[in-house]
C-alpha cells in the first residue's frame, strides 16, 4: 500500500514541510483572506492539469492550452462586453474550447501524427490569431455578472474552490470506476495490445483532447472571472506550469501510470511556492529555481524506481 | 575442396525445450548445401548456432578450419561467415555505398570519409554480383532482390567464403531467381561454400550439390543429390508417426459458427477463401510460413478487414472492420507474437482478465469491481495461472503465464469462435498438453476452434478437418481420416492441389 502510493505521500510530505516552515516563520500566511487568494490562484491549473493528466496517460502531450486558454477566455470576455448573456458567453467559450481540442484530436488520433507537434503548431496558430484580431488590447468594462459570477469576492473565491474541487473529484471517480478510464489507461500503456482487446484506441486519443479542450476552456473561465481585465496572453507559460504539477504529481511521461491524486498533489505544492517565498521574505526569483529542481527530482526519482524494478 | 564448416554432435536447448540434438553439418568450398525441414525442425537454430547468435550446449564448431570456443557474430564474421536472410538487414535510409562501407571500414569515430572511394567500392562489389545498382542509390528505394544482391555484395566486400541462405528467394520472381542462381554458381566457382535453405524442393533439386534433412532437432539424413528425390525429402522431413499425445475428444459438431464464401483481401494476398467452421469442430490451417495463415486470421479479426467476399457468423452476414467488432461478434484471436502484445504488462492481471469484457463487468460504465475479481477467479483457478495475487502487474509474470492470461481474457468474453495462431509454439512439453486438453473442453462446450499450427502432428492429432493453404489461398480441404503428413506437406509445398501461379 505505502510502496504503491509512494510518490503521492513523498510529494504531500514535501508540501506539509514547506506548510510547516510557513507556520514556523510566517504563521500570517494561514490568514483566511490569503488561504482564499492562493486557492483562487491555484485553481485554473487544477482545473487544466485534470485534462493533462488525462492527455499523458494515454501517452500524449498537449503544448497548446496556454493559447488555448488565452483564446476561450477572451471570446467569453469579448461576448460579455458586447452584451451577450454571461451563461452564454461561457458557454460558447467551452464549445470553442472542445472544438480546438476536437481538431488536435482528430489530427493525432486519425493521421497518427505525434502530439507535440500538432499542438505545437496550433499553439502558434491560435497565439498568432489572437494577436492579429485584437493586436493585444485587454477586454475592460465587463457585466456585473462576469466578474465573480455576479457574486461577492468571498463567495466567488468560495465557488471557485468548490467548482474546481467537483470537476477534480468527478474525473478522479471517472478514472477509477468508468470502464472509459480503464480504456484511457489500456491505451497509454501499450497501444497495439489496446486495439487487439477490443478497445478503440483512436476514439479514446479524440475524446480525451476533446476533453482537455473543454477542462481549459473551463480553466480559462475561472481564471478571468477574478480579473478587473482579460488579456489575450492570460494563458501564456500555462502549458509548463500545468505539465510540471502532472510530472511532479506521479504521472508517467510514458504513458499508462499515474493517478489525479497525486496531480492535485503536485498543483498545490508549486502553486504555493511562489506566494510562500513573498511570507518567507525570500527573493521571489528563486520560485522558478526551486520549482525546476522539484521537475528534476520528481523525473529523476521515476528513473531510478524504474530502473530498480 | 576445402572444408568451410564443421559441426558435430552440436546440441542446443531453450528453457528445457532440445531445440538441436546431436547435429553434424559440413560444408565444403565450392559446394552448395542445402538444409531442409518443417518449420521448427531447427534450421534457423542451426544457422544462429554457426553466426554466433546463440552458443551451443555441447558439441564442436569448426569455421574454416578452426575449431571456435565461444562463438559470436564478430568471430564468425571475421572467419568469413555471412548469412543473406529473407528480409535484407539494412539501413533504408542510408545509400548503398554507406551500407557497404559500415560493414568495411575500420570503426573508429574519428577518420576521414573519403567518399570516392566508397562509392567505387561499392560499384565494384555490385559488379561482382552482375549489378549495376547505383551506389548512391537509397536502399529503401530498391526492391527486394536488389536489398539481397546489396547484401551478398557487401558480404564479398568483407571477405566472405560461407555464404548462408535464408529462403532467399521467398519473395523473388522467375527472373530475379535465375540472377541469384547465376550469383550462386559464380560464388561457387571462386570456391565459396553456399548454405541454402529453402521450402522449395524443385530449386533445392536444382542447385544443391548435398542435401541435410532436420527433423525434431535432429539431422535425419545427408544425402548427395544425385542419390535423392522430391518424395524422398518430403518423406524424410515429416517421417513421424503422430502419437497419441493429442487427446481428440470426440464431439459432434453442431451448427456452423463461421462460413467464409471467395474472402479476398488485397492488402495482404489472400483470396478465394471458402472454408466453414462447425460449433465443437476444431479446423486446422496449415501451410507454410507466409502462406497466409496468419494473414487470414487478421482478416477474421478485422485487423486487416476483406474486401470483397462474404462473411457469416451464425449464419448471419457480417462485416468485420475492426477487433473491436469482432470481438462484438464472440470472436477471439489470439494472435502469434502475443508476447508482444497480448498483455498490458503494467496492468494487475484481474484488469487485463476483464480488459474484453468490460461491457460484462459494468454497469451503465461503472464498473463492478466485485464482479471483475469473481471473473478473473474463476478463469485464474481454472487455467492455473501462477500469480501471487490478482492485482499483482502482469509483467511480474513468468512468460508462459502471460499467456494464460492473454487466454483467459478471450474466454472471458464467451467466444463463439477462437483463433489460434501458433498455441503452442515455444511453450514446453507440459504447458502444450495442457493447452490441447483445454482445446477439446472448449470445442466440448460447442466452440468453434480455428487453429494455426506449423506443427504436422498437432495438427492431424487435433484437428477435425485440415485446411491447406498455398499462395494466399486455400488449395484443400482434408478430413481427419484422409489426411496424412505427406499429403499436408505436398499441399502446402504446392506440389500437388489447385493449380496456383508462384507468387512473385
Amino acid at each position: 500500500m505505502i510502496r504503491k502510493y509512494l510518490r503521492e505521500i513523498s510529494v504531500g510530505v514535501a508540501y506539509l514541510v514547506l506548510l510547516g516552515l510557513l507556520a514556523f516563520k510566517s504563521p500570517s500566511f494561514f490568514q483566511a483572506d490569503n488561504i482564499r487568494q492562493l486557492l483562487v490562484e491555484i485553481v485554473p491549473a487544477l482545473v487544466a492539469a485534470v485534462g493533462m493528466t488525462l492527455v499523458i496517460i494515454t501517452r500524449q502531450i498537449d503544448i497548446s492550452i496556454g493559447s488555448v486558454f488565452s483564446l476561450c477566455a477572451y471570446i467569453a470576455a469579448l461576448m460579455a462586453h458586447q452584451g451577450v448573456p454571461v451563461p452564454l458567453a461561457f458557454g460558447t467559450a467551452i464549445g470553442c474550447g472542445a472544438l480546438m481540442g476536437a481538431l488536435n484530436g482528430l489530427l493525432i488520433a486519425t493521421l497518427a501524427l505525434p502530439s507535440i507537434v500538432v499542438t505545437l503548431a496550433t499553439m502558434v496558430i491560435w497565439q498568432q490569431a489572437l494577436a492579429w484580431w485584437k493586436q493585444g488590447a485587454p477586454v475592460a468594462s465587463l457585466p456585473a455578472g462576469f466578474h465573480w459570477f455576479g457574486l461577492n469576492q468571498m463567495a466567488g473565491q468560495w465557488i471557485e474552490a468548490i467548482i474546481a474541487l467537483l470537476i477534480f473529484l468527478a474525473f478522479a471517480t471517472a478514472m477509477r470506476y468508468l470502464a472509459a478510464g480503464r480504456a484511457i489507461y489500456a491505451t497509454g500503456s501499450d497501444y497495439e495490445a489496446a486495439r487487439l482487446a477490443g478497445i478503440r484506441p483512436k476514439l479514446v486519443t479524440f475524446n480525451v483532447f476533446v476533453l482537455m479542450g473543454i477542462l481549459t476552456a473551463a480553466a480559462s473561465i475561472l481564471n478571468a472571472v477574478i480579473m478587473e481585465k482579460v488579456y489575450p496572453t492570460s494563458g501564456d507559460k500555462l502549458e509548463l506550469r500545468v505539465i510540471a504539477a502532472v510530472v511532479v504529481g506521479g504521472v508517467a511521461i510514458s504513458g499508462g501510470r499515474g493517478r489525479l491524486i497525486g496531480v492535485l498533489i503536485g498543483v498545490a505544492l508549486l502553486g504555493t511556492i511562489g506566494r510562500a517565498l513573498i511570507f518567507l521574505h525570500a527573493r521571489s526569483e528563486w520560485g522558478a529555481t526551486i520549482q525546476g529542481t522539484i521537475i528534476l527530482l520528481a523525473v529523476s526519482s521515476d528513473a531510478l524506481d524504474r530502473s530498480r524494478r | 575442396m576445402s572444408n568451410l564448416l564443421k559441426l558435430s554432435d552440436v546440441t542446443k536447448s531453450f528453457a528445457g525445450v532440445r531445440a538441436l540434438r546431436g547435429v553434424c553439418f559440413g560444408l565444403s568450398g565450392g559446394e552448395v548445401h542445402a538444409l531442409i525441414g518443417e518449420n521448427g525442425a531447427g534450421k534457423s537454430t542451426l544457422i544462429r548456432v554457426v553466426t554466433g547468435a546463440h552458443l551451443a550446449d555441447s558439441g564442436t564448431l569448426q569455421i574454416a578450419g578452426q575449431t571456435i570456443i565461444r562463438n559470436s557474430p564478430v568471430i564468425s564474421r571475421s572467419l568469413g561467415v555471412a548469412v543473406i536472410y529473407q528480409q535484407p538487414a539494412l539501413f533504408g535510409d542510408l545509400t548503398v555505398a554507406e551500407n557497404i562501407a559500415i560493414a568495411l571500414e575500420p570503426r573508429t569515430a574519428w577518420r576521414a570519409i573519403r567518399w570516392n572511394k566508397r562509392r567505387a567500392m561499392a560499384r565494384e562489389l555490385l559488379a561482382r554480383v552482375g549489378s549495376d545498382i547505383s551506389p548512391d542509390a537509397e536502399v529503401r528505394q530498391l526492391s527486394m532482390p536488389q536489398q539481397q544482391l546489396v547484401e551478398i555484395a557487401k558480404a564479398l566486400g568483407a571477405d566472405a567464403r560461407i555464404f548462408i541462405m535464408d529462403e532467399p528467394t521467398a519473395s523473388l520472381s522467375d527472373r530475379e531467381v535465375e540472377h541469384l542462381f547465376g550469383v550462386i554458381k559464380s560464388l561457387r566457382q571462386r570456391d565459396a561454400g553456399i548454405v541454402y535453405i529453402s521450402h522449395r524442393l524443385e530449386e533445392i533439386e536444382r542447385i544443391a550439390d548435398r542435401v541435410t534433412v532436420l527433423r525434431d532437432g535432429t539431422r535425419v539424413a545427408t544425402h548427395p543429390m544425385s542419390e535423392i528425390n522430391r518424395a524422398e525429402m518430403i518423406r524424410l522431413m515429416v517421417g513421424r508417426e503422430s502419437s497419441a499425445i493429442f487427446p481428440k475428444t470426440q464431439v459432434k459438431p453442431g451448427a456452423a459458427v463461421l462460413e467464409l464464401q471467395n474472402v479476398c483481401c488485397n492488402s495482404t494476398g489472400v483470396h478465394g477463401i471458402d472454408l466453414s467452421v462447425r460449433a465443437g469442430e476444431i479446423v486446422g490451417l496449415a501451410g507454410l510460413v507466409g502462406a497466409g495463415r496468419t494473414e487470414l486470421a487478421r482478416v477474421l479479426f478485422g485487423l486487416t478487414p476483406a474486401d470483397t467476399g462474404r462473411i457469416k457468423i451464425q449464419g448471419r452476414t457480417v462485416q468485420i472492420r475492426s477487433p473491436r467488432q469482432a470481438i462484438d461478434l464472440g470472436i477471439a484471436c489470439l494472435p502469434e507474437d502475443r508476447r508482444k502484445h497480448g498483455v498490458i504488462l503494467e496492468m494487475p492481471v484481474a484488469q487485463n482478465i476483464t480488459l474484453s469484457s468490460l461491457p460484462r463487468v459494468s454497469m451503465r460504465g461503472w464498473l463492478s469491481f466485485r464482479r471483475e475479481r469473481l471473473i478473473a477467479h474463476a478463469l485464474v483457478d481454472r487455467l492455473g495461472v501462477k500469480t501471487a495475487s490478482l492485482s499483482s502487474a502482469t509483467g511480474t509474470l513468468s512468460g508462459g503465464n502471460q499467456q494464460k492470461v492473454a487466454l483467459a481474457r478471450w474466454l472471458a468474453i464467451e467466444p463463439k469462435l477462437v483463433i489460434l495462431d501458433e498455441p503452442t509454439q515455444g511453450v514446453d512439453v507440459g504447458a502444450k498438453s495442457e493447452i490441447h486438453r483445454l482445446m477439446g473442453e472448449l470445442a466440448q462446450r460447442g466452440i468453434a476452434i480455428l487453429m494455426i499450427s506449423s506443427e504436422l502432428p498437432e495438427i492431424l492429432g487435433m484437428c477435425d478437418r485440415i485446411a491447406v493453404m498455398h499462395g494466399g489461398t486455400i488449395t484443400s480441404v482434408l478430413d481427419r481420416e484422409k489426411a496424412t503428413q505427406e499429403k499436408i506437406l505436398d499441399l502446402a509445398l504446392g506440389l500437388s492441389g489447385r493449380k496456383e501461379a508462384v507468387p512473385a
